[in-house]
């Protein structure tokens, strides 16, 4: 198969794409999978996509890409096994909008021989797919907590929002309740805002008028952290000393750049994380290069120091 | 399908007469309230009930609106798609305008100005293809819903639109300040509630839309212009869809595909909780705000007790709702 990919490769170059025929023997169509752009984090995916897209496929004449959004699981279902019997593809990548219904239908993909990629949301079953890529979730909770556990060495009371009810925020609220275990830091409460910036404001609204006494708030998510800091604004309380956010928001990265005492830190967990998939997907097809196993992100600190490596203002996220 | 026949039911003529059936909406509140003051401290404190009725003020003008097309026998699911599709472009005129006006009064009024012309025409839009091409209003609402959610989906580029700083500074006191310590958006929301009630009960207008609700073709051999009424109702509703939008955009000072998601059964929820029929036929705005309220304020309690979890916020509106409607109703032989 790579054998092949890197003589299609050398053809493709050597010929200038001139002859279709040979082409279609050797050309190959990668399905790229993902949810729709309902959110900053996915529409900063879905734009990290595209570009990967549109650049890959200047560089590699021969693969052509088939990219579906999808608004919830059923329907990325069906879209997957389109691209299977529509365009017939011969490499997947995915972002699983949820474990379990996805999980029957990438297998059938896998089953028909197409090489599978994975991102960012595991299936529910081990051994499917031949690439899995995916950010760092335990991590971003765990850097998160060991953020306020430096910032308050005394300890102090804090309030954390978490997101939509998932894999992904469990493991993220898990991983940071136990860096804090054992601290003289007292979490409060959380609620779950949805990573969506209303609901963030209302439920911060509502911790500042049940509790009169907060130091410090895990806001888990940038949109979220903007609810979380109109709220305090509005509140007018000046007893929370700092808000720490996730996912690495621009508006949030300029903040932290700008040195704002509100939001000293962030935490990576970047939707780029799509592109560096497909690259690697397209890899498999172009050259020898062995591509398998897991390819994991971590989620670091954002500080001012290097705040200025992590600023895409291009970014719709 | 199937063929039987409806059993037409006469909605009786009412007249305001203080029973359990109508005060059945307030007597709910009044509970929940009390509930809320026995379960929390902070919860009657000034700070907590301007909090959760600026917070209503955005679904509580829409679902003011609603009343007026819910009680006309029609539907209007595009909504919430409307508000974030009226709140991207308000943004987008208003960051659009900063050179040309510059970033201060200006460019606020004419970024609101906008958004009312802009709701105007997506009231419009619903009401002529129920009224002129003769579809029925949920299929035309479902349509424009996806097509407005797109819209914003499209415009926003998948990420956030957010407003520029000159325009946030001016325009973000219509959400946080008011006057004698009460916001601008409840007063906004007070007004828009009286006026609804004064126009629905005192007006031929809401004489016409109950009728039109009733029985359309009783109303239009009545000499109502029915098709006239039923658009007005629309545009009613886009207008405030608008209004809300004024109030929305400067809490954030941003639109997203994530904006205003749902705040069409929250409106509907809220119009049937306060005793307007779904079917139409009667409406009722004063019953409407409370049922805004009564919504509010239940997310309130649950955020700020650990009462019951947050989870179960979805299951007592729904129990509610039921409730409500089963008081009004009474028993159906």
């Amino acid at each position: 198969m790579s054998v092949r990919g890197t003589l299609a490769a050398a053809a493709a170059f050597g010929m200038l794409a001139g002859s279709a025929a040979a082409q279609d023997a050797e050309s190959y169509t990668i399905g790229v999978s993902i949810p729709a752009a309902t959110h900053g984090w996915a529409g900063g995916m879905n734009y990290h996509a595209n570009q990967a897209i549109e650049r890959l496929g200047e560089q590699y004449p021969n693969l052509e890409f088939v990219l579906s959004t999808a608004n919830g699981a059923a329907e990325q279902v069906s879209q997957i096994e389109d691209m299977v019997a529509v365009n017939q593809i011969d490499g997947l990548v995915v972002l699983p909008f949820e474990s379990e219904p996805l999980t029957p239908a990438v297998q059938s993909v896998a089953e028909s021989g197409a090489f599978v990629t994975v991102v960012d949301r595991g299936l529910s079953e081990e051994g499917i797919e031949d690439l899995y890529v995916a950010g760092d979730n335990p991590g971003l909770g765990r850097v998160s907590g060991e953020y306020f556990l430096e910032r308050l060495p005394d300890g102090g009371k804090i309030v954390a929002l978490r997101g939509i009810p998932t894999t992904i925020d469990n493991e993220r609220f898990d991983a940071f309740t136990q860096a804090i275990e054992g601290s003289s830091i007292e979490l409060l409460d959380s609620a779950h805002a949805d990573w969506n910036r209303d609901d963030a404001f209302t439920v911060m609204q509502d911790f500042l008028a049940r509790y009169p006494e907060i130091d410090a708030v895990w806001a888990q998510d940038d949109d979220q952290a903007i609810g979380v800091l109109e709220a305090i604004n509005q509140s007018g309380r000046e007893d929370i000393q700092f808000v720490v956010g996730g996912a690495g928001m621009k508006e949030m990265v300029k903040r932290v750049m700008d040195g704002d005492a509100m939001i000293p830190v962030d935490v990576t967990y970047p939707p780029a994380m799509i592109a560096t998939a497909i690259e690697l997907t397209a890899l498999h097809f172009t050259s020898p290069t062995p591509i398998a196993g897991s390819f994991v992100i971590g989620s670091e600190l954002i500080t001012q120091e290097n705040a200025e490596a992590f600023y895409f203002p291009d970014s719709p996220f | 399908m199937s063929s039987v026949p409806l059993e037409q039911e006469r909605v009786p003529a009412r007249r305001w007469v203080p029973d359990v059936k109508t005060l059945g909406p307030l007597i709910a509140l009044a509970l929940l309230i009390l509930t809320g003051a026995l379960v929390s401290d902070g919860f009657l404190s000034a700070g907590n009930l301007t909090n959760v009725l600026s917070r209503s003020a955005f679904i509580g003008i829409i679902a003011v609106g609603a009343t007026f097309v819910i009680a006309s026998g029609g539907i209007d699911l595009s909504v919430g798609s409307m508000a974030a599709f009226v709140a991207g472009l308000m943004i987008v005129v208003m960051n659009s305008l900063v050179p040309v006006l510059g970033p201060g009064l200006a460019t606020v009024i004419a970024g609101m100005a906008c958004a009312l012309l802009v709701g105007l025409c997506a009231g419009a839009v619903n009401g002529a293809l129920i009224t002129k091409a003769g579809i029925e209003p949920f299929i035309v609402t479902l349509g424009t819903m996806g097509i407005f959610r797109s819209l914003i989906t499209y415009v926003s580029d998948g990420g956030t639109l957010s407003l520029a700083s000159g325009p946030r500074t001016v325009y973000r006191p219509v959400y946080f300040e008011g006057v004698l310590g009460i916001p601008w958006p409840i007063l906004a929301f007070a007004l828009v509630a009286v006026l609804g009630q004064i126009v629905m009960s005192q007006t031929a207008f809401g004489r016409h839309i109950s009728a039109i609700g009733s029985n359309d073709q009783v109303a239009r051999y009545s000499a109502i212009r029915v098709d006239r009424v039923q658009m007005m109702a629309y545009v009613l509703q886009g207008l405030c869809v608008a209004l809300a939008t004024l109030l929305y955009v400067p809490r954030l000072g941003s639109a997203s595909p994530a904006t205003g998601v749902l705040w069409e059964l929250e409106a509907i929820a809220a119009v049937i909780i306060g005793g307007t029929l779904l079917k139409g036929g009667y409406g009722r705005v004063w019953g409407t705000v409370v049922g805004v309220l009564i919504l509010g304020f239940i997310g309130n309690i649950l955020n700020i007790t650990n009462f019951v979890s947050n989870y179960l916020n979805g299951a007592i509106q729904g129990v509610i709702i039921i409730i409500a409607v089963l008081v009004q109703r009474g028993r159906r032989s």
